[in-house]
């Protein structure tokens, strides 16, 4: 709760700094104000407490928002250049700012109204920041293919919602499981309906398969900041949206939406990584990329175990670093090189060691290979998946990752073994330092990955 | 504490040995691979011989879900410690007149390399041991990648891939025997006892996906096909990491992991494994004898040598895999000495191809010994110590099924039959216009030669120091795995 506040005050700070003319110095503000938010986060660590039955700040709530708060700030060193750029006025800060309160009330509802204020708060500043290259048609059709597509998805998760009030007369989560409970296998046939709308509407917000269509357009149409802060930011939030609904409170109605949902994870899976090989643009081949990494955790949701929980955590860390770090060096080789073929990436090694080492380890934890972090995060994901016996859903997934290496090796490949007439590029101080940051923690969560995996 | 100094100090170096830039790097890499020895060879003048595990180090690393960074040695780690430690310096020693673009990297990963490797030797924990396995597989694409010849992008991936593929599903083998163990740990012996527990049909799938991970390593026919490419491109001292130890990896997967989690299963499918491994004996030597490229043929006779390897340790008795730690060791050396030979006459001649080489021997006497002795322990000729090994596992094979053994023991006819015919070629007859100037050996080259001969001698004469490490675990290993399959 303390980091709701403190983040919608540092947004209306953002917003005023326009009037001020303080502009100069809101980049340090914010990140500071960040990092102030991230500590005071933790104090609410272990105190569980209810806010007007609307919200619960329980330790779900904390570890996710702290993720969420850890990645923005990770992003907003990555972004510099965005806030640089001229289109960009103050408006971006509060923007982003706001966004991520959104993200803060999608991991701590325990109210359906809560969850919908808390995706639109999200996704109307995203609708505006993918837009943000104001003179750039793909821009504008990004954030256009945004809108209309999240605002038709939001119409499934309102008419789920009401079906599921309509049957249960309450917006209460504590409420609706107590309803599914004591009904005990008979609820009605709406709450059914309205489940699984609602399931489709949050499949969407993590673009799963067969609602992924918008993901790739939108990703490479917006700018490569904001494609970051989506496939990071926005995933994470959707995802602790997710859980906090189906994990906990649809549970008991478990046989309705599972089996739909293995369906789901498997053509992710796959869907995702064969699209992903025949990409050439680098920036939508992440964004396959990030939809097969829907797929991994959807797996760790049908599980439904003990395990669910926390590995959807780390794994939405892993990711989100090893995301920020590939959007990073993506986002400055594509502008000093003039585009973001593979092809321009060779010779990234010789040229500029930092930024290809830091593309490496990203790449490989994204890929799953140890001793990175992202290599954990699917092995806790396969742990719990095979705990609850879907050892066939753990193969496909294995013949995902595999695939998965050969689009993420095909960028090592060009970094380190091709040829490049191409002089080096210069990287900023913080860029330095970012990569720096991104490769020791990938490193050290996939070295020491307790800490993370005993919080929940 | 002396395990953790074998896993860690090379890796020490190798994070060192990047701060050193220029020519320097090698004499420095050599100095810490010769101390990395030097500490082995402490280990075994520590080692008790018994069955026991050794120098035991246990310390939980992600507690919550039983993994724990615990590793040890009994007399098979041992040797295949030993069989690293002494490769590795002879490897580096190899390249001492290389002139590798960036050198400083590529003895860092070599170094690296060692690291993973003797952590696979040593690790007692089935998430420990993945890790290392994985770890391994990293440095040895880079350096395919970075130094080797033509081609090696969509080579290196292949390999890189096929190998990937096995140890995910070692992964998922793994993580299926967690979930069914009584005490939700990685621990060996809680592995063991969970795969142990399973019948027949499940031990089967936990088989499987073990096998094909050790069976690619290895590898074993069909899952070879990645090998000849992979050893005809990657640099020199690459394929002699690849060949001389990585294999190794495989075949101490399934002494160490395979035989003791799923006897069941290995009894059940062991015939087929078995078949396979001995029609990629006979269907290996084949092809290395039509082949015209000197690299790739020792490349196709080491598939022949460890498919008898293969089939030897699921054969399941003492003979069996007492033959597979002593080939092990042999092959390593041997087929360090023979890539080394191979490096030599392309550096002098610029061609690898067999045909169009002769004479040698006229040239270069010396040179000509040598390479006949690595040759002969290469076809196992009684004293050299490709003999033993060889004996024991075709012996270990014949009481398995005579049939089998026959078809084995064809490898030691068609392994005399190509690599004497290309001796015959390269070294005997009149010099040509490839051979009218052969460089003498340098002194580097004398040492290493030197070595690994007196290596294959002292071994094939007096094998019994390294029989007495492993024997204990070895015949402590075949009773437990005899007991669990009611033999």
């Amino acid at each position: 709760m303390t980091a709701l506040i403190l983040l919608s005050a540092l947004g209306v700070i953002a917003l005023l700094a326009e009037i001020f003319s303080f502009k100069k110095l809101l980049y340090p503000v914010v990140i500071l104000g960040l990092i102030t938010t991230f500590v005071l986060n933790l104090v609410d660590w272990n105190t569980d407490k209810l806010w007007y039955g609307m919200m619960r700040y329980d330790n779900f709530a904390v570890a996710f928002s702290s993720v969420l708060i850890g990645i923005t700030t990770l992003w907003f060193i990555m972004a510099e250049n965005f806030f640089k750029e001229e289109s960009s006025l103050t408006d971006h800060f509060a923007l982003i700012l706001f966004a991520l309160v959104g993200g803060i009330v999608m991991v701590s509802y325990t109210n359906m109204t809560m969850l919908f204020l808390g995706i639109e708060i999200l996704s109307i500043p995203m609708y505006v920041l993918a837009a943000s290259k104001k003179e750039d048609v793909s821009s504008n059709e990004a954030g256009f293919k945004y809108l209309i597509l999240g605002a038709f998805s939001t119409g499934f998760l309102l008419f789920g919602i009401a079906l599921i009030y309509g049957s249960t007369a309450s917006f209460d989560l504590p409420v609706i499981a107590d309803f599914i409970t004591s009904h005990n296998g008979a609820v009605p046939g709406m709450f059914y309906i309205g489940i699984l709308l609602i399931l489709v509407a949050m499949v969407f917000k993590v673009s799963a398969v067969p609602f992924h269509f918008w993901a790739p357009d939108v990703y490479q149409g917006a700018p490569t900041s904001v494609t970051a802060f989506m496939a990071t930011i926005v995933k994470t939030a959707a995802f602790a949206a997710f859980l906090r609904l189906f994990a906990s409170t649809f549970a008991g109605a478990g046989s309705v939406w599972i089996d739909v949902l293995w369906v789901i994870a498997a053509l992710t899976l796959l869907v995702g990584n064969i699209t992903a090989v025949v990409q050439t643009s680098t920036k939508r081949m992440l964004a396959y990329s990030s939809i097969a990494h829907a797929g991994y955790m959807l797996l760790a949701l049908i599980a439904l175990n003990s395990f669910t929980q926390s590995s959807v955590l780390f794994y939405s860390l892993a990711y989100s670093i090893g995301s920020i770090a590939s959007f990073g060096v993506l986002g400055i080789v594509a502008t000093s090189r003039g585009n973001d073929t593979t092809d321009a990436f060779n010779g990234l090694a010789k040229t500029n060691p930092l930024l290809a080492v830091a593309m490496t380890v990203a790449l490989l934890s994204l890929a799953g290979i140890p001793p990175t972090a992202g290599f954990f995060a699917k092995y806790y994901i396969f742990t719990a998946a095979f705990a609850s016996g879907y050892g066939w859903l753990v193969l496909i997934a294995i013949l995902a990752s595999l695939i998965g290496v050969y689009y993420y090796f095909r960028i090592i490949i060009a970094m380190f073994f091709k040829e490049s007439t191409e002089a080096a590029i210069e990287v900023t101080a913080n860029h330095k330092l970012l990569f720096i940051l991104t490769i020791v923690l990938t490193i050290a969560l996939g070295l020491f990955p307790d800490f993370i995996i005993r919080l929940l | 504490m002396i395990t953790l100094l074998l896993i860690f100090f090379p890796l020490v170096a190798a994070l060192l040995l990047l701060m050193v830039k220029g020519e320097q790097v090698k004499k420095i890499a050599l100095g810490a691979a010769v101390v990395e020895f030097i500490i082995s060879i402490a280990a075994v003048a520590q080692f008790r011989h018994n069955a026991d595990t050794q120098f035991v180090f246990n310390m939980p690393w992600i507690k919550s879900l039983g993994i724990s960074f615990h590793v040890g040695m009994d007399g098979i780690s041992l040797l295949l410690v030993l069989l690293t430690t002494f490769l590795v310096p002879v490897i580096i020693l190899t390249s001492f007149r290389k002139a590798y673009k960036n050198p400083t990297a590529f003895y860092s990963l070599i170094l690296a390399m060692q690291f993973a490797l003797i952590g696979v030797f040593v690790s007692l924990d089935g998430f420990l041991f993945y890790v290392f396995w994985e770890l391994a597989l990293i440095p040895i694409y880079f350096i395919c990648l970075l130094w080797g010849g033509e081609d090696r992008a969509r080579i290196t991936f292949k390999f890189f891939v096929y190998t990937l593929a096995g140890s995910l599903l070692m992964l998922a083998g793994l993580i299926y025997l967690y979930q069914n163990s009584a005490a939700h740990t990685f621990d060996i012996a809680n592995l063991y006892a969970a795969g142990q527990n399973m019948d027949v049909l499940h031990q089967g799938y936990v088989f499987w996906a073990m096998f094909m991970a050790f069976a690619i390593k290895m590898p074993v026919f069909p899952f070879h096909t990645w090998q000849p490419d992979t050893y005809t491109t990657a640099p020199t001292q690459g394929t002699m990491m690849l060949s001389g130890i990585m294999l190794k990896m495989g075949v101490y997967g399934v002494i160490r992991w395979l035989l003791p989690l799923a006897p069941l299963g290995v009894e059940h499918w062991a015939h087929l494994a078995i078949t396979l491994a001995v029609i990629g004996i006979v269907y290996t030597s084949c092809i290395a004898i039509v082949q015209k490229d000197f690299k790739r043929l020792i490349a196709y006779s080491s598939i022949a040598h460890v498919g008898l390897i293969a089939a030897g340790i699921l054969a399941g008795n003492v003979q069996g895999v007492q033959g597979a730690m002593i080939q092990m060791i042999s092959h390593g050396v041997n087929v360090v000495g023979l890539f080394f030979i191979v490096d030599m006459l392309q550096s002098r001649l610029g061609t690898r191809d067999i045909s169009s080489m002769g004479g040698i021997r006229n040239l270069n006497p010396q040179f000509a010994v040598l390479f006949l002795i690595v040759l002969l322990g290469s076809v196992a000729l009684p004293l050299t110590n490709g003999f033993i090994g060889e004996f024991l596992l075709i012996n270990g094979v014949y009481q398995y099924n005579a049939w089998l053994a026959a078809f084995a023991g064809l490898t030691v006819i068609l392994g005399a039959v190509y690599m004497l015919r290309s001796y015959q070629s390269i070294m005997l007859g009149e010099t040509n216009a490839v051979t009218a100037v052969f460089p003498p050996l340098e002194g580097y080259e004398k040492a290493v030669l030197v070595i690994i001969c007196a290596a294959i001698i002292v071994f094939g004469v007096y094998p019994k120091p390294l029989l007495d490490i492993a024997e204990p675990s070895v015949i402590k290993l075949v009773d437990s795995f005899r007991a669990a399959t009611g033999k």
